[in-house]
């Protein structure tokens, strides 16, 4: 898998790399949106010294880990909700026919390596919150296991927007609301949200799990809805049953297919 | 080599079940170069997607090469090459040598092997002047040149050849057709094709299944194809004959055995 994986990625970039001014364009467009997103954290500190309880290097530590964690899936299977593309153009029908996973095939296709700068810049505005934080050593080894969990839960939405679309094509955006959308609803504590939405993104659609619940435990933080401190160690599950109900939802997807007419 | 029992592939449309393919049955031995005709929408097509494991059938037992398409189509894919005529499966934006050699590595074959297998293929059907063109900037004519030879690098045991001479011009189509012919029976490779172009069938298949209303309505020899309407002149008159016949014949019940002089007897 992970080797037909960099065949094709390392294929696709070699492609891309024929269009150079294409290439920097979308780099330098990626960077531009990313650092909009965190001209509006200064904007907001600027005028206030906490948001919903958080200082600036803890609002740094919690939009880092999320970015970090969205622009690596994103990267990486970001591709896979685009699915409905190749169920209508046919493509899914050449990738069936290979001795390759075809999950692997439409994650990795186009693949381009552009969108890497985001998470560069989001691995900074991680590493400046955490050096300014004085995490305690004890504490410290969550947060490469935190912005691996929220890979995974990024790549497991991904891909149960893929599944969706083979019952729904044509609804790449139904998806998107939910990955999108997700990357935007962790990018401020959680804090600021009503209760009520926290409690569906712990329980429902464990999106808490990416950086919120294991950033309060980094931060030692009490959770102002009142779960234990240890709720935040439980991202690995959470994001490992999350990509087994996506994974099992692929292959339900792929069984239902039913390609297109001739 | 292949193997159909019963196979049945029914789809819903709007909450409508509709039978594309039912009750097929039939067997293709190893070495055989056989002809899949029917009209469009005859379900053609949804037999080649689930022998080749791209569609799941919902009812009866398919084999190809000793497995179970849809289940093991992993191990499948590196035992049979595809080629659809109305679309291309190269990589669209990669030049084609490119996309043939991703697909020596998807396949893992050896790079010495397909050095020898490109070599042959490109003097047999005149490769070497566009192996640097992305594919997407390919003639009709020489990307299916391209698909075929994709099709061939890891040496199948089974070839399924989905219209593989659609649009193409007379000097393309007897190329390919010659191509096919001496090289699958250099290997002994099983072929399946379908195609709408009798003189197709004519030039490189014994053997013709006639797939009709999602069923079997034939399957024998060419001759004994042509022996069903004595009165026609061409092949094309003796299919179109079928053809009408089994619109006029009611659905339920199924139509009646066909008369076949020769060759395996006729299914209903």
């Amino acid at each position: 898998m992970i080797r037909t994986y960099a065949l094709l990625a390392w294929t696709w970039t070699r492609a891309a790399a024929q269009y150079p001014l294409s290439f920097a364009l979308m780099t330098v467009g990626g960077l531009v949106v990313g650092g909009l997103d965190i001209a509006v954290i200064w904007v907001i500190f600027a005028n206030t010294d906490e948001l919903a309880g958080f200082g600036l290097t803890e609002v740094m530590f919690l939009y880092g880990a999320s970015q970090l964690a969205f622009s690596l899936a994103d990267l990486l299977f970001g591709n896979v909700d685009r699915v409905s593309r190749h169920i209508g153009a046919g493509t899914l029908d050449a990738m069936l026919i290979r001795p390759a996973s075809p999950f692997v095939q439409v994650a990795a296709d186009q693949f381009t390596p552009h969108r890497i700068g985001r998470s560069i810049q989001a691995g900074a505005v991680l590493a400046v919150g955490l050096t300014r934080l004085d995490v305690p050593l004890g504490r410290v080894w969550m947060v490469p296991v935190m912005v691996v969990s929220g890979i995974v839960i990024f790549a497991a939405l991904f891909t149960l927007g893929g599944a969706v679309q083979f019952l729904l094509t044509a609804a790449p955006e139904v998806a998107n609301a939910f990955t999108y959308g997700g990357a935007m609803l962790t990018q401020y504590p959680l804090s600021v949200y009503d209760a009520r939405i926290v409690r569906g993104m712990t329980f429902a659609l464990p999106l808490a799990f990416v950086n919120w619940q294991p950033g309060l435990y980094v931060l030692g933080r009490p959770d102002p809805l009142g779960l234990p401190s240890w709720t935040g160690l439980l991202s690995p599950a959470a994001a490992l049953t999350l990509a087994a109900v996506a994974a099992l939802a692929w292959r339900a997807g792929i069984r239902r297919y039913r390609s297109t007419g001739s | 080599m292949i193997e159909a029992d019963e196979a049945g592939r029914t789809f819903t449309v709007r909450r409508r079940v509709v039978h594309a393919v039912r009750d097929l049955s039939f067997r293709v031995a190893a070495g055989e170069f056989v002809a899949c005709l029917g009209p469009n929408g005859a379900g053609k097509s949804t037999t080649i997607k689930m022998l080749t494991g791209i569609l799941t059938p919902t009812s009866g037992r398919i084999r190809v090469a000793g497995l179970d398409p849809s289940r093991r189509r992993t191990a499948l894919a590196r035992r049979i090459g595809v080629v659809f005529g109305q679309r291309t499966t190269l990589w669209w934006d990669l030049p084609l040598r490119d996309s043939l050699e991703l697909i020596r590595l998807l396949y893992k074959v050896d790079r010495k092997v397909f050095r020898e297998r490109l070599d042959e293929m490109c003097d047999l059907l005149d490769l070497g002047g566009f192996l640097a063109t992305p594919v997407r900037q390919l003639s009709l004519g020489q990307r299916m040149r391209g698909d075929i030879t994709a099709a061939l690098l890891h040496d199948p045991a089974v070839l399924v050849l989905d219209e593989p001479t659609i649009g193409l011009d007379v000097v393309s189509k007897a190329e390919v057709r010659d191509f096919l012919r001496r090289r699958c029976a250099e290997h002994g490779t099983t072929v399946l094709l379908t195609t709408h172009d009798l003189s197709d069938v004519e030039r490189l298949c014994r053997r013709v299944l006639l797939i009709d209303h999602g069923r079997l309505a034939f399957d024998g020899t060419l001759d004994g194809l042509r022996a069903t309407a004595p009165g026609a002149t061409s092949i094309e008159e003796v299919v179109t004959d079928l053809y009408l016949r089994s619109r006029t014949t009611p659905r339920t019940p199924p139509p009646a055995p066909r008369p076949t002089p020769d060759g395996p007897s006729a299914t209903a």
